[in-house]
């Protein structure tokens, strides 16, 4: 602030006339007293601040080992500067290029499948008239979003996995060894169905708020001009749904390159890295148990990059084409 | 579905029979789906031993058995203190911090410099440094293998400053104005009259707080070696997922311990029963329009 005055000088600013900016940046003298005079507040914000500024700001610096040959034990003071080798050695290595397919199939599995689920569901559960019902089944299917993915993946190995609920059942019938818990061909699926399972429900809530905000005379101008339920839910009900959609949209998009970290780490062992390895669980194995930090530190920095521009470019894109932008 | 409670608008046709046919089944298999695991594990952890075994859909014959062995002592019990003590510790914490941070943003106008914290932090729900950069700033913070390197980096999330924020800037400012005039303090004004009047919004943080320190798992993985000070979802994965047998668990010497599935089920259950008491206090608030405010604001 000190530093859009020093250019015109104390002088002018008195002098000047109104202007078209409606409020002009305080001068620097009247800086200091509204800083004293605000101390107060400075003691709320500074202990949360520097919380961030240290958790959040300083580790972004620990991404210069992407550029080292890092070793804990010489620490990035003494590890040796490598430019960009790591980001070389990147695309040569044949398990990126697993991790990155395996993490752009899900993703994509993801958006066609797991992103339309709290839609669907939020217009069935929008056409009960009972509040009584609604109130009852969104208590159920808000449930499984607040379980950890260690107590989901344990359920589901319960119950689909080998020797589970599902497989005793199938003994009956004959079939025997039934496990889609470890069905690497299958696998992609399973974590599209895990995700629908633990999040659609929850997912519906922000939908919920849009459709309550449908003025009620609109359907039933429809409904008198003669347009069905169906109608009725495809020109009013979906568009009033679009903006909200578009913003997660853009929010899926930006994260594409990050496709469930903990329920992908806890489900290698049965499936194999062939199909479970995505960037993030590369990343944790090269780096952490592996070693190799400069390399994987490198593959994260990318990941990260690479999600900002992509959520940068659809924000963009949604302006563009005439929706809202989150920023 | 159609109860007597419902009172359909005169405009609306009631659908046809096979509609609210469809529509029922599909309701009834969807809550059946995401009902019916659970209830099943936690059914099949009381199960009694030969019918664990066999394997039932449902079971009839009960037993403790599985309970008994697991909080005898050990690693399970071990995981479920720590798990109690970041949950408890952590939100308190958590709590302070982000409705302290929370009311030093609400006056962004009057307040030089608060504008940029605030989009600083709004700016951090969009990137992350990464795994190995976290890691070793705990490490050089020398909290590697220490129960508060679960706790600290997640004491505050920016998406729930934001929401107490919101509820802030929404409490009458006439209020918080005479008590400045009568002379209060800010710290005095904070905990007596801004905290007290925010008491919902600060229930349902509490809450969320409380449901992802208790569910904290790949943190743990990371930073903790010693496996007396894991959470109980490290220990749920160790002995439930990766089939480690679970040390110690033998009700009375000399008898066979109970069927591993039980056991592994009630760890499950007993990981999962913290969620399943608080969530009901939770559920109330959904509806209340706190949360929707909020998310769309």
């Amino acid at each position: 602030m000190s530093v859009s005055t020093t250019d015109a000088g104390p002088g002018t600013r008195t002098e000047r006339a109104p202007g078209p900016s409606a409020r002009p940046p305080p001068p620097t003298h009247t800086l200091r007293p509204r800083v004293w005079r605000e101390r107060w507040s400075y003691t709320f914000i500074i202990p949360g601040a520097a919380f961030f500024l240290v958790f959040m700001y300083v580790p972004m610096a620990g991404n210069v080992v992407a550029f080292q040959d890092y070793s804990p034990f010489r620490g990035i003071e003494g590890s040796p500067w490598v430019g960009l080798a790591n980001f070389n050695a990147i695309w040569t290595d044949p398990e990126i290029i697993t991790a990155l397919r395996n993490t752009l199939i899900i993703a994509f599995l993801q958006l066609a499948f797991a992103f339309p689920a709290p839609i669907a569901l939020a217009l069935l559960l929008h056409s009960l008239l009972s509040t009584k019902v609604k109130r009852l089944i969104q208590t159920i299917v808000y449930l499984p979003n607040f379980l950890s993915w260690v107590i989901v993946i344990s359920v589901w190995q319960q119950v689909v996995g080998g020797g589970g609920l599902v497989a005793g059942l199938l003994d009956n019938f004959g079939v025997t060894g039934f496990n889609l818990m470890s069905d690497a061909d299958n696998f992609k699926f399973l974590v599209v169905a895990q995700n629908i399972w633990k999040d659609a429900g929850w997912g519906t809530i922000i939908f919920f708020a849009a459709i309550a905000g449908i003025p009620s005379e609109r359907y039933e101008a429809a409904a008198i001009d003669g347009a069905s339920g169906w109608q009725r839910t495809w020109h009013i009900t979906l568009p009033a749904l679009v903006p909200v959609a578009t913003l997660l949209l853009i929010l899926n998009i930006g994260s594409i390159l990050t496709v469930g970290f903990e329920q992908l780490l806890l489900q290698q062992p049965m499936v194999g890295a062939d199909a479970a390895q995505v960037l993030d669980t590369f990343v944790y194995f090269r780096g952490v148990l592996g070693g190799q930090w400069g390399i994987a530190t490198a593959a994260g920095l990318l990941k990260g990059i690479i999600g900002t521009i992509l959520v940068l470019s659809a924000n963009k894109l949604a302006k563009k084409m005439g929706g809202e932008g989150i920023f | 579905m159609a109860t007597a409670t419902v009172s359909r608008p005169p405009w609306m046709n009631p659908p046809s029979v096979w509609v609210r046919a469809i529509k029922a089944i599909v309701i009834v298999c969807i809550v059946i789906t995401m009902i019916y695991p659970l209830v099943y594990v936690i059914a099949m952890s009381f199960a009694a031993p030969e019918q664990a075994r066999a394997g039932v859909i449902f079971p009839t014959k009960f037993s403790l058995d599985a309970y008994r062995a697991i909080l005898n002592g050990g690693t399970v019990v071990d995981g479920l203190r720590n798990s109690l003590f970041i949950t408890v510790v952590g939100t308190l914490l958590s709590l302070a911090a982000t409705s302290m941070l929370a009311w030093g943003l609400v006056r962004t106008r009057q307040v030089p410099g608060a504008k940029i914290v605030l989009v600083g932090i709004l700016a951090t729900m969009f990137f992350s440094a990464g795994i190995i950069p976290n890691f070793m700033l705990i490490k050089y913070l020398g909290l590697l293998d220490s129960t508060w390197s679960l706790i600290i980096p997640g004491l505050i999330s920016a998406f729930n400053m934001i929401v107490i924020r919101n509820f802030f800037q929404g409490l009458p400012e006439e209020l918080i104005e005479a008590a400045r005039i009568d002379g209060a303090g800010e710290w005095r004004i904070f905990l007596q009259i801004v905290l007290p009047l925010s008491k919902p919004v600060l229930a349902v943080m509490g809450l969320f707080y409380a449901v992802a320190y208790w569910n904290t798992y790949f943190n743990a993985l990371l930073y903790i070696n010693d496996s007396t000070k894991w959470p109980i979802q490290v220990v749920l994965q160790q002995y439930v997922l990766a089939g480690v047998a679970i040390p110690g668990a033998v009700v009375t010497e000399g008898q066979p311990p109970p069927p591993g599935v039980t056991l592994q089920m009630a760890v499950i259950v007993l990981a999962t029963i913290p969620i399943l008491v608080v969530y009901p206090f939770l559920q109330r608030f959904f509806t209340s329009g706190v949360l929707t405010g909020a998310i769309k604001g």
